[in-house]
């Protein structure tokens, strides 16, 4: 939204002599303090001493440089021609141009001096608009209207007043913000100064308007309030000049003389308007109702439209839509160079309804966009009278009567505004009677109640946002300005701190760093064969509205993402990388309801193998304190089949393990082998799971008391088949050891002629001690043998010599 | 070697002469040992002079054994001086063999890096554990009732349209989003806990935002939540300007500006200043309206609090001169071993 300074002022008295409302910057910084944030502050034709009308004479290659021509000019009413250099060519002889002679100071503080230019002197500057500040034109040389005097001051040719537009970003809490006499009221209200809405007088004259048209609504919750108004002796041609200059400056294109006034009264009232040739509509006979499924209109830009049994339309007197309702008029009742007398409508349309229709049509337009934030429903009639006033200056008249239909507009809202609340939030020590003092020149009118220090707020018309009593102590703060309000800092008295999770999270991510890991970030979103190229879970949930089809799918693994990641890496040189992740992976939830959630740590090891992922996955889940993990081999999704292996903890999947499968990594570019480890984390119950890495917190660990008694190592390499597992036989030396054994680790594997195909030999080291006594040879000879027949009897594992 | 008839003490003096002697000219360690062996062994002549001691005459007896212990202290440090100087000698030689240039070493100096994400979070979870803060965590997939309806966005509400959300094929159309702003993991927090609550809550979030050089379809937020009885907008103010000061120094200071979002009035955007003096805006912050504590079952007569949020992203690129924060997901290892 943007609104002009001088704009301003006609609604703040006084503006443009305050200390501050005079100063453009300093305003602009008032308003961003009440919350209509100022993005910029522009000024307009400023500092334009020094530019005068000049009349090109003669047009000329500069002699040295291709980008350069020369142009004599006259700046004079009599005199000598002038030579400029200039690197525009858009102007021809006899055009009227803006020179800055010598001396001037340009809007930018540029001097304008006589020099050479490859050669050549140039004697000024030849301007183009947004060097005048007049524009955001750079195309060319401003090329004036004929018609001005050679050597005019450009300020006094062109009636330039000198302004400033104020870029605003508002909240869509602050419909009322979409006009000037709402940031008028604000301003005012602020600075200490008044808020006038100037009376307006207009001559009514011919037919009442009562006999010329007529207003009927049928849905009274789409429409609040229709207001009509005919207005005749209407010619279309071009507005006048101030107001093509302030609807530019605003951001509007002009039109001609009819279009110009709808859109200057909406920016200045915020009540967009709608004008129908009369002659075009029956009778004047204008209707509300809610659209028929399908049914057809052509709208103002000659498409023919579908309705929705949601849109609202204006009807003529037999039933046929003329108009979609707050988002754009119909072609066929369309005001053109023949329209002699028009209909003028203001509405308040139901914000959602709008909304609904403008976004199913995708029609955004200034006055959508103010009917779904909702328009003051009580300003119609000032707006039309407005409207009126600039239409009739220049030569239509106003036909007496104004036409008024009734739907069910909001109604003003009443709240109680406790004074000690107000305080307690703000931590404030305000009067009931400056409370009331702030409130009113925002039109929040104020009453004593009953109850004492309790005020009876009613809520003006144009703040739809405001509906409640902490809707008023926002507004109490806003006009105390937030920086008068202090800042404390509150004493928590939880204690501060992370969770064993959050801690043991932290823990993992600085190990896998130091491992050489880094931490890398892929987003969620896959492209839709994504999850199956990869081998894992397939059952990915999709999202229903994506922007790019290839974010489109949520990950079920971290494996995608990180080999995607090593083919990015690999795209550029950089192989043997290990990177890790820590994040959510999604799945579908058997009933189609919220999807599953978990969160996982998944790395990935480039160049290397499956027995670095498995030494990895072992040595995180010792630090974080599992020490009954056991692997068993299969194939895992995405896994080197024959390299594959899920992770248990006490009987229970927490992990896989392995390499990943060749030709998954081949898709993406990546062609090492890929070492992968992956855990679930769990450990929170609250809304991920409890099972996994996580699952066993720190504080559960219980001390196990430490033998101080000497130990011994029981060597013992045993061959089996090579489908009993290593572990198996790990856990069988492990039990039968019982209490005496404290550690079982494979420290070799062999295989060879000497134990025979399909059969390995496993040597495992025993570390025996018992907690009381020193173990005799005796005892670590049967112990042996028991071990050694253990091994046997479960797995046919033979002694090796 | 020595005369059996001489004077016993005159003969110590020579063997203990003739010792030094052959002490000094042991070339080695090894030659060292045979020395010692020959003079102060079982067999050496000190020993066996000592073994005669009863054939002395008594009067002469007590001279001759200080005389043999003089004697054999004087060797015996004579061979530990000598053998010193072979050690010496040795230690030096090894070392000298042993000698590297470790400027010419080819090694592998790669560590990991946690992401700079990661470690602009935990730094921010850091100050704010030190103001009392605990973590909280929650789903990144969520029903429109956290994400929206419980923040007092009611369907059709039209402050809505302020996130573009990305939906989910999952139960009824438009009822399942990722969420777009952490603040779900607040009513889950309001919900769960009895206050006094003080919270922030940092994690991924997710809009329907076309990626560029400000902006990602995923990206991370933190958001603090303070409830308690009598928390007022100047504790909001005050905790504001206190970890922008942990964060980036003393001589910060902030300032809030009103602004708009639907679960929280009065509503701010608060800035802080840069070391030249000028404001640049960081987030977005307000006292948690009357309703969202409603609908947490929290009476707002008997609580009251703030809430406030800013995007980790645009913070870890202000700290580290990014200029474009597509680098935080391309994950090149180029730009993730910088940090």
């Amino acid at each position: 939204m943007k609104v002009l300074h001088n704009w301003l002022a006609e609604y703040v008295p006084g503006l443009l002599e305050h200390p501050v409302g005079g100063d453009p910057d300093a305003l602009g910084d008032v308003m961003s303090s009440l919350g209509l944030c100022c993005e910029e502050v522009i000024g307009i034709g400023r500092n334009l001493d020094g530019i005068v009308v000049a009349k090109v004479l003669e047009l000329s290659p500069h002699p040295n440089a291709d980008k350069i021509q020369l142009v004599q000019v006259q700046a004079e009413p009599d005199g000598e021609p002038l030579q400029i250099c200039c690197g525009a060519f858009n102007m021809t002889v006899g055009d009227l141009v803006p020179l800055a002679t010598l001396g001037t100071t340009m809007p930018n503080g540029m001097e304008i001096a006589r020099r050479k230019l490859r050669g050549e002197w140039s004697n000024g500057m030849l301007c183009a608009a947004d060097e005048l500040e007049l524009g955001d034109d750079h195309a060319g040389i401003f090329i004036l209207d004929p018609s001005l005097t050679i050597g005019a001051p450009i300020v006094e040719a062109l009636g330039i007043v000198p302004d400033a537009v104020f870029d605003l970003d508002l909240t869509p809490n602050r419909p009322d913000a979409l006009s000037v006499i709402g940031v008028a009221r604000d301003i005012a209200a602020k600075l200490g100064l008044s808020f006038v809405l100037p009376a307006i007088d207009v001559a009514e004259s011919g037919a009442d308007a009562g006999t010329l048209a007529s207003v009927r609504i049928d849905d009274p919750e789409l429409c609040g309030r229709f207001t009509v108004r005919v207005l005749s002796g209407v010619s279309i041609g071009t507005s006048p000049t101030w107001m093509q200059q302030r609807l530019t400056l605003c951001g509007m294109r002009p039109i001609n003389s009819v279009v110009d006034v709808s859109n200057y009264v909406m920016l200045e009232y915020g009540q967009p308007n709608h004008t129908y040739d009369l002659a075009k509509v029956p009778h004047g006979a204008l209707g509300v109702r809610r659209a028929r499924a399908g049914e057809e209109i052509v709208t103002l830009d000659s498409q023919s439209r579908s309705l929705d049994e949601r849109d609202g339309v204006i009807v003529d007197e037999s039933d046929v839509a003329i108009g979609i309702a707050g988002v754009m008029g119909g072609e066929s009742t369309e005001i053109g160079d023949t329209t002699e007398s028009v209909l003028l409508e203001l509405a308040w349309w139901d914000p959602a309804s709008i909304s609904f229709t403008s976004k199913r049509l995708g029609l955004r337009s200034e006055a959508s966009s103010r009917y779904e934030k909702g328009v003051d429903p009580d300003i119609a009639n000032r707006a039309a009278w407005r409207f009126a006033q600039l239409l009739v200056e220049q030569g239509a008249s106003l036909h007496p009567g104004e036409l008024v239909a009734e739907g069910n507009a909001p109604l003003r809202v009443n709240v109680d505004v406790r004074t000690a609340r107000v305080n307690a939030l703000l931590a404030s020590e305000l009067t009931t009677e400056q409370i009331a003092s702030y409130l009113e020149p925002i039109g929040f009118a104020s009453a004593p109640t009953a109850g004492p220090d309790v005020l009876a707020v009613t809520i003006p018309s144009w703040r739809p946002d405001s509906t409640g009593e902490i809707d008023v102590v926002e507004e109490v703060a806003r006009l105390h300005s937030y920086e008068n309000l202090g800042k404390t800092v509150p004493k928590s008295s939880t204690g501060g701190g992370l969770t064993e999770r959050q801690r043991d999270i932290r823990r993992l991510r600085a190990f896998l760093a130091s491992t050489g890991a880094s931490e890398a970030t892929p987003m969620a979103f896959l492209a839709p064969g994504d999850l199956e190229d990869s081998g894992v879970r397939a059952d990915g949930v999709t999202v229903a509205n994506p922007l790019v089809a290839e974010e489109s799918v949520l990950r079920t693994s971290l494996l995608p993402g990180l080999v995607k990641t090593l083919g990015y890496n690999a795209a550029h040189r950089n192989v043997g990388i290990s990177l890790f992740e820590i994040g959510h992976c999604f799945a579908r939830a058997a009933d189609g309801g919220l999807p599953v959630e978990w969160e996982e740590v998944g790395v990935v090891l480039g160049g290397r193998e499956a027995r670095d992922a498995v030494e990895l996955a072992m040595r995180i889940a010792t630090l974080v304190g599992i020490d009954d993990v056991t692997l068993r081999n299969e194939p895992v999704g995405g896994l080197h089949p024959g390299r594959s292996a899920v992770v248990l903890c006490d009987g229970t999947t927490i992990g896989v393990v392995g390499e990943i499968d060749p030709e998954v990594c081949a898709r993406r570019g990546v062609h090492e082998r890929v070492g992968y480890v992956s855990f679930v984390l769990g450990g929170d119950e609250a809304w991920h799971g409890d099972v996994g890495l996580l699952s066993v917190p720190r504080s559960d660990r219980v001390y196990r008391s430490i033998s101080r008694m000497p130990s011994s190592d029981i060597d013992l390499a045993f061959v089996v088949d090579d489908s009993v597992g290593a572990d198996e036989l790990a856990a069988t030396l492990r039990s039968g050891g019982g209490d005496l054994v404290s550690s079982v680790e494979l420290f070799d594997v062999y295989r060879g002629a000497s134990v025979g195909e399909g059969r390995r030999s496993l040597a495992y080291r025993l570390r025996v001690q018992a907690s009381d006594r020193t173990l005799t040879d005796v005892e670590l000879g049967d112990l042996r043998g028991r071990l050694v027949d253990a091994a046997s009897a479960a797995h046919g594992a033979e002694l090796r010599a | 070697m020595t005369d059996g008839t001489a004077d016993p003490i005159a003969r110590t003096a020579t063997i203990l002469e003739e010792g030094l002697a052959a002490i000094a000219a042991a070339p080695t360690s090894e030659a060292l040992k045979v020395v010692d062996v020959d003079l102060l062994g079982k067999s050496a002549a000190l020993a066996q002079m000592k073994a005669a001691m009863r054939d002395v005459a008594p009067e002469q007896r007590k001279a001759l054994g200080q005389g043999l212990n003089d004697a054999r202290r004087a060797l015996e440090a004579a061979i530990a001086e000598r053998q010193a100087h072979f050690d010496a000698t040795a230690r030096r030689e090894q070392l000298a063999a042993e000698q590297l240039d470790l400027s010419e070493m080819i090694v592998d100096a790669t560590v990991g890096h946690a992401h700079l994400i990661t470690q602009t979070r935990e730094m921010l979870e850091d100050a704010f554990i030190g103001l009392g803060f605990t973590i909280a965590e929650g789903p990144e997939v969520e029903t429109d009732w956290y994400n929206f309806e419980a923040l007092n966005m009611p369907v059709g509400h039209p402050a809505r349209s302020m996130w573009d959300t990305l939906y989910l094929d999952a139960g009824e159309p438009e009822t399942i989003l990722l969420r777009t702003h952490t603040s779900p993991v607040q009513v889950r927090t309001m919900m769960r806990q009895e206050p006094p609550i003080y919270i922030v809550a940092p994690g991924r979030t997710f809009r329907s935002d076309t990626a560029d050089a400000t902006h990602l379809p995923v990206f991370h937020q933190i958001e603090g939540l303070v409830i308690d009885k009598g928390i007022t907008f100047a504790d909001l103010a005050g905790t504001i300007e206190a970890f922008v000061k942990v964060l980036y120094g003393e001589d910060r200071t902030t300032r809030l500006r009103p602004s708009f979002f639907p679960f929280t009035e009065p509503s701010a955007e608060f800035d802080m200043t840069t070391p030249s003096g000028d404001w640049v805006e960081l987030g977005g912050c307000g006292m948690v309206h009357p309703n969202v504590l409603r609908h947490c079952g929290l009476d707002p007569e008997e609580w009251s609090g703030f809430a406030f949020g800013f995007g980790i992203e645009r913070m870890a690129a202000q700290r580290h001169g990014l200029d474009d924060i597509r680098e935080f997901v391309t994950n090149d290892i180029r730009f993730l071993s910088q940090f």
